[in-house]
């Protein structure tokens, strides 16, 4: 399979590649670590005249800390990020997350970036930076802005991102020391997309949950926030019916399409017990 | 659309050796490696970025030469199986342990496998089964059942760290 004909531009620069897009408008694509568009370009079901590489930007490389931000450069990949002691050490949820997301040579090239901007609904990273409570940091020919994760979301493949605009940076809060974390994915086999996954950032306090964030992968055309099932956790010891009618009340706002992972009814009915169990870990493991 | 896409001059050390060319953006590692320079020990699998058969090593990772423009990797490190053997012709630590463990039957995803586990074991020297099994995650075998390759690469990682192999995983 032989893509068709585009011409490639490595541009060295943020300014320079914004300037590419906008210039060159819908004709052009910009390439992160290509794991999503050259398998489409392959099947001629994504044609750009033009390719923007920004792997030659080295700004947009690396992982930091901003106080109490962890701060990830778009084209760090998540094999990066997967040995960065800096991050996975102030969000642990990164590194159980990133190992379930492909496989690794696809996370030696998958870049963070490209995972949260692509907004494909399969991607693990999107659901996972709407718990966390992220900011994305975005550059285009209008300036820098920054949009939370929670408002990037609009449909499949469908973003907040304007024409010529790129994600530089993702900003993530660091959680309480001693917080609880959980992302329980179920998937056909290694490597696929999840048929049904679930995201959980709390926090304890004297045996009941103090806090709860709740994220939900491919159950529906955009990643979703669980906020009433995360609502009916608070205050609670996670008793069983706690846990059946949050793990419900999530289920009552999934819409995930029908396809080879299953049903709607099923991908339902799991995406559920997912939220359970990514409840019941993350407070067996908070302090 | 352009008609005649614009060749750019590239250059990248494949197995040691500098090689140069005129190559169209579109060009897939792959076919460079396997069209241009004739080294078909990289093989295409599915061609849609699942089976791993096309794994190289492009400067310290695991790559599908099948999802990377050429034009990406100038200016690179690759190796290919054809640069694993010993530099005496024998078969390195990995070869071997393909070899001795029976780690292939047809044997088509077997240079993919042993690129793959080539750079696990540079980054994992001594990595137990459900290590190796997560480690080569992105590469798919329909013959062995993976068993006798996860076998071949302990034996590897033992023969490499000069530790005894014990063929029963511990």
């Amino acid at each position: 399979m032989i893509p068709a004909a585009f011409t490639y531009h490595r541009p060295g620069s943020v300014a320079e590649a914004v300037r590419l897009l906008a210039d060159l408008g819908d004709d052009a694509r910009p390439l992160a670590g290509g794991h999503s568009l050259i398998p489409m370009m392959k099947m001629r079901l994504a044609t750009p005249e033009h390719l923007v590489d920004l792997h030659g930007i080295g700004a947009l490389k690396g992982v930091s800390r901003e106080g109490d931000r962890i701060i990830v450069g778009a084209m760090t990949t998540q094999q990066e990020l997967l040995r960065s002691d800096l991050a996975l050490s102030a969000v642990p949820i990164l590194g159980e997350t990133i190992a379930q997301v492909a496989d690794p040579q696809v996370r030696y090239r998958g870049t963070v970036g490209g995972n949260v901007a692509n907004g494909d609904p399969g991607n693990d990273l999107p659901a996972l930076m709407m718990t966390l409570g992220a900011d994305y940091r975005l550059e285009g020919p209008a300036g820098a802005r920054t949009v939370a994760a929670r408002d990037f979301y609009q449909g499949a493949y469908s973003t907040a991102l304007a024409p010529g605009e790129i994600l530089t940076a993702v900003a993530i809060p660091v959680p309480p020391a001693g917080h609880g974390h959980a992302y329980e994915k179920l998937k056909r086999k290694v490597g696929d997309y999840a048929t049904a996954a679930a995201a959980v950032i709390l926090t304890m306090d004297g045996g009941k949950v103090a806090t709860c964030a709740i994220g939900l992968t491919n159950l529906a055309d955009t990643p979703l926030l669980a906020d009433k099932a995360a609502s009916l956790a608070v205050g609670t010891s996670l008793d069983d019916a706690t846990l059946r009618s949050a793990g419900a009340a999530a289920a009552a706002i999934m819409a995930p399409a029908g396809d080879g992972r299953g049903p709607p009814d099923y991908r339902k009915h799991v995406g559920g017990i997912m939220v359970m169990r990514a409840l019941k870990r993350a407070a067996e493991q908070a302090r | 659309m352009p008609s005649q896409a614009k060749k750019t001059q590239i250059g990248m050390m494949v197995n040691g050796a500098q090689v140069d060319g005129l190559v169209e953006p579109r060009l897939l590692l792959v076919h460079l490696i396997r069209e241009n320079l004739g080294l078909t020990g990289t093989h295409i699998g599915c061609e849609t970025t699942h089976c791993g058969a096309c794994t190289v090593d492009c400067d310290g990772m695991s790559v599908k030469s099948c999802t990377i423009f050429a034009i990406q990797a100038d200016g690179s490190e690759i190796t290919t199986i054809e640069g694993m053997a010993n530099p005496d012709g024998t078969l390195s630590a990995l070869q071997e342990g393909f070899r001795m463990m029976h780690g292939l039957q047809c044997g088509f995803c077997t240079p993919g496998m042993i690129m793959r586990a080539h750079r696990l074991l540079k980054e994992n020297p001594n990595p137990d089964d459900a290590e190796i099994r997560h480690g080569i995650s992105g590469n798919l075998c329909r013959c062995t059942g993976y068993q006798n390759i996860v076998k071949a690469i302990r034996y590897a990682a033992a023969k490499i760290n000069g530790t005894e192999f014990q063929e029963a995983a511990e």
